[in-house]
This record gives structure tokens, sequence and C-alpha cells, in this order.
């Protein structure tokens, strides 16, 4: 389990980082997607530019209604930040569930996002925040929506040369109630589907309803048909039932050794309706 | 390439490959056998060490990336004959059999003490997700944590 041989940098600030990223090295940020590929061998690159300790890539911050992430922040930030559990808790709640205490301690948001496993967690939640990811290159800077950002399996909108930089959240509606359900996969921690629910109730009726799934299908996604189910009614134990059915309509649902197709359509099912649930449990 | 790391309170300058993995530093260069590979493939656990009070699984790093850090190894964890408290639980609650995990798991354990000095059960068991063990079965392991949760405490 030796990777092949690299260069390694270690810049102090992002733009000496982009720099050695515009002439084609890698970023390295917390290494716990990429060194298991290097190990295998899956990833042989040349230069490796370490982009996990850059202080200007790690913060969080509240700016007149939504939430700044910085990419290097650790899935323990997101996740025991008193900030985010205050005004965006789906985030906290989503990193929480992330591999383990040591994946958690190392892993980052930005190289998650970048990553685009099928199976990762952040992308659900992202897609149900409605959430905005900034791509910075050398000499650019863009921002685009999530529902934009995943696009195949390991297949994301940026383009060569830029990195993730930040994520940006919503500060949460006083009354909307979230959740994030996830079957994991016991040996690795993975998602075999995990759904996340965001909603908005008024006078008894759901009036948004935001679902974001993951691990089912080549790329995380938002289950349109599902939402527009749930949005109008009281979210009765036969609403979130009709609308947990609807959640993998128009997606081709993966299949591996661990769960078959139909499998995954179902738990899919099951967890879309917990996530409903305990997010309505949780509307003002 | 050059790098300098506090390991248990001494400083180490070594050059290093940046392919070296922090595992293979801390076990062949600088000799410390106390965390070990168990899996290679970053489930096991066995590998954890501190790093900067954070627990990582060492198979899962480069040791470049530990240039400047301060680490902690089990090795590390006694002070002046006495052991930790939570390598003392181990001890009294048969937190191990074979042996092998239980560097891991005392690291994993330290941490979540540190973070939470009371934690549940559920807690325990959640904050242990990254370690495996082969032989205890787990709640000998947990039965220590508690044990080391109260002695800290008292
Ligand atoms: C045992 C284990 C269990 C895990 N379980 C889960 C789980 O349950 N759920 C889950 O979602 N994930 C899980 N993961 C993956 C983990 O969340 C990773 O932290 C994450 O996928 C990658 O983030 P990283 O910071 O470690 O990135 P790295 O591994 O450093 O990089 C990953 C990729 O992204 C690129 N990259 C990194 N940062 C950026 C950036 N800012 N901009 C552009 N490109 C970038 C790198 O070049 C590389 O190609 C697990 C990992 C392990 C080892
Ligand atoms: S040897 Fe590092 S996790 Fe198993
Ligand atoms: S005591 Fe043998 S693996 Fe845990």
């Amino acid at each position: 389990m030796i990777p092949q041989t690299f260069d390694y940098t270690a810049p102090s600030t992002l733009d000496q980082a982009l720099g050695l990223i515009a002439q084609g090295a890698k970023p390295l940020a917390g290494g716990m997607s990429l060194i298991p590929m290097m190990k295998l061998r899956l990833a042989s690159p040349e230069h490796l530019v370490d982009i996990g300790r850059l202080p200007e890539l790690r913060y969080i911050r509240d700016d007149a209604g939504v939430l700044r992430l910085g990419a290097g922040c650790t899935h323990y930030e997101v996740e025991t930040s008193p900030l985010l559990r205050g005004k965006c808790p789906l985030l906290s709640e989503t990193a929480a569930r992330i591999g383990d205490v040591q994946v958690r301690n190392m892993g980052t948001i930005g190289g998650s996002v970048a990553h685009a496993d099928p199976a990762a967690d952040y992308p659900a939640a992202l897609l149900a925040l409605e959430a905005q990811i900034v791509l910075r290159g050398a000499k650019s800077q863009r921002t685009v929506a999530a529902s934009g950002f995943f696009l195949d399996t390991f297949a994301t909108a940026l383009e060569p040369g830029e990195i993730v930089s930040e994520i940006i959240v919503p500060v949460e509606d006083a009354g909307a109630g979230t959740s994030y359900q996830k079957m994991a996969q016991p040996a690795s921690g993975f998602a075999l589907v995990g759904v996340a629910a965001r909603l908005r109730r008024s006078g008894g009726t759901i009036v948004l309803a935001r679902l974001g799934v993951t691990g089912l299908a080549p790329h995380a996604y938002r289950a349109a048909s599902a939402e527009k189910a749930l949005e109008g009614t009281p979210g009765t134990a036969a609403d979130i039932q009709m609308a947990a059915s609807r959640i993998a309509e128009g997606v081709e649902a993966n299949a591996d050794l661990h769960a078959s197709a139909d499998y995954r359509r179902h738990l899919a099912a099951v967890s879309a309706a917990r996530a409903i649930t305990a997010a309505l449990a949780r509307t003002a | 390439m050059k790098i300098t790391v506090n390991i248990n309170g001494k400083r180490y300058s070594n050059d290093v490959e940046p392919r070296l993995l922090l595992i293979h530093y801390l076990r062949e260069v600088v000799g410390l056998t106390g965390p070990h590979i168990g899996c290679e493939t970053s489930l096991c656990g066995a590998c954890t060490i501190e790093l900067n009070g954070k627990a990582v699984k060492s198979c899962t790093m480069f040791a470049v990336q530990a240039d400047g850090a301060n680490i902690t190894t089990i090795e590390g964890l006694a002070a002046n004959g006495k052991l930790h408290p939570v390598q003392e639980a181990f001890w009294n609650e048969h937190g191990l059999q074979c042996g092998f995990c239980t560097p891991g798991m005392i690291m994993a354990s330290k941490q979540i003490l540190d973070r939470n000095p009371n934690p549940t059960e559920e807690e325990i068991r959640h904050g242990l997700e990254g370690n495996l063990c082969r032989c205890t079965g787990y709640q000998h392991i947990v039965n220590a944590v508690k044990a080391a949760a109260k002695a800290v405490g008292a």
C-alpha cells in the first residue's frame, strides 16, 4: 500500500496554491478520499499541493442572511460549530453522520464536495439547502448552485485549475424543520442512501419542501416530484408516504454488492419518510 | 523533504520521501511501534494517534503533512511511570484480549473523554465507530471508557 512517488508542496497562501494548481498540481485537503485512492494506485498525481492547512480556507461566518464556510473546514468543525448548529442545523447534523471521528477530524467539506462520491453525505444536505458553491482559480471566481454542481459519479462543474473555495448556505428560517436520515453501509459508514429534508409550514400546510437524495443515483439530486407531492398538504402520514414513494422517480438507481437497485429504492423511500417525519416535527 | 515534529514531547527532524505514510514514519523511522497497522485501508483505527489534539488514522496521512505538528502516540500517555487513566481503565475492565486494537482504541477513547468528560454509552459507541476489535465484542471496551470517565471525574 505504498503510493507512487510525487512532489509535495505546502504553500502558506491560497494564491500560491492556486498558482500551482493552475499548472496542474492536485489539491490535497484532508486526504480521506485521495490518500486511500493513492495507496491503491487508483490515483497517482505527480504533484500534491496541501491546501488542508491554509488558514484562509478555514472560517464559518454569518454574513447578512447567509452563512459562509471555507472549503477547508473539517467535518468535525461543521458538526460542532455553534453558529451552524444554531442557524443551519441540517449541515451540522449531516457532518456528524460522516464516517468516524478520525475521518471527521481530517476530512473537509470542500474535499467532499469536490470529490463528489455518489454516496457522500453533504451533497444531499447542500441540495436541500439550495446551497451555493464558490469556485476559485488563479484568475477567476464564480458561484454555482449545488443543483448545477454535481454532474455525475465523481464528476462536478469544477474546471481544471479551479478549487472549491467556499460553501454558502442560508440562515435557516426560524420556523423551518430539517433532518438528514441515512442508511449506512456498516463496514465503510458511507450512505447506501441518505435523504435530507427541509420543510416550512404555514397555517398547518407545508409551503416549502426540499429533498436532497444521495447514494441512490450516479450523483446526488433533488427529488422534485416528491417535493411537489408534499407541498400544499398538511403532511399527514398518508401525505408523507405518498411523497416518499416518489423519491426515486426519474432516476436510475445504483446497484453494487452492498445493495441492489430495488433495495436501494426501497431504502430511499424509507429514509425519505423518516426524514420528512423528523423535519416536520421540528417545524414551528 | 525535511520535516520536524514533536512526538511525545521530543523533537524529531528527518528527511523523508513525500509518499512516506505517517504510520511508517512513526514505526520505522522513529521506532515507535505502539501504533499498529491493522488494515492499511483507513477502516480499523489500530494506527490512531493524536495530532495537534485530534485523533487521526496515521495510515491515511503522509508524514510531510505532519510537519510542525505535535503528535502523541500510545507510548506518550503514561507519565512518570504511572498509566494514563484510560490505560488504567482498560486494564481494570479487561478492555482488551489480544491487544492488537488497543493502542488505537485507547487513543480514540482519550479523544472521546477530552471532548466530553461525561459521555453516555451511545456517545462512547459513536466515538469508537472508527476502531475495530476482533476479540472483545466491545462491551468491556465501553465499560473501560465509562470507568475512565468516572476516574477522571473523581
Ligand atoms: C473510513 C472512511 C469513511 C468515510 N465515510 C464517509 C461517509 O460516511 N460519508 C461521506 O460523505 N464521506 C465519507 N468518507 C470520505 C470523507 O468524507 C472525505 O473526507 C471526503 O470525501 C474528502 O474530503 P478530504 O478533505 O479528505 O479530501 P481529499 O481526500 O484531500 O481530496 C479528495 C479529492 O478532492 C480534491 N479536492 C480536495 N479539496 C478540494 C477543493 N477545495 N477544491 C477542489 N478539489 C479539492 C482532491 O484533489 C481529491 O481529488 C469516508 C472516508 C473514510 C476514509
Ligand atoms: S491501519 Fe490505519 S485504519 Fe487500519
Ligand atoms: S483485543 Fe484483539 S483486536 Fe481488540
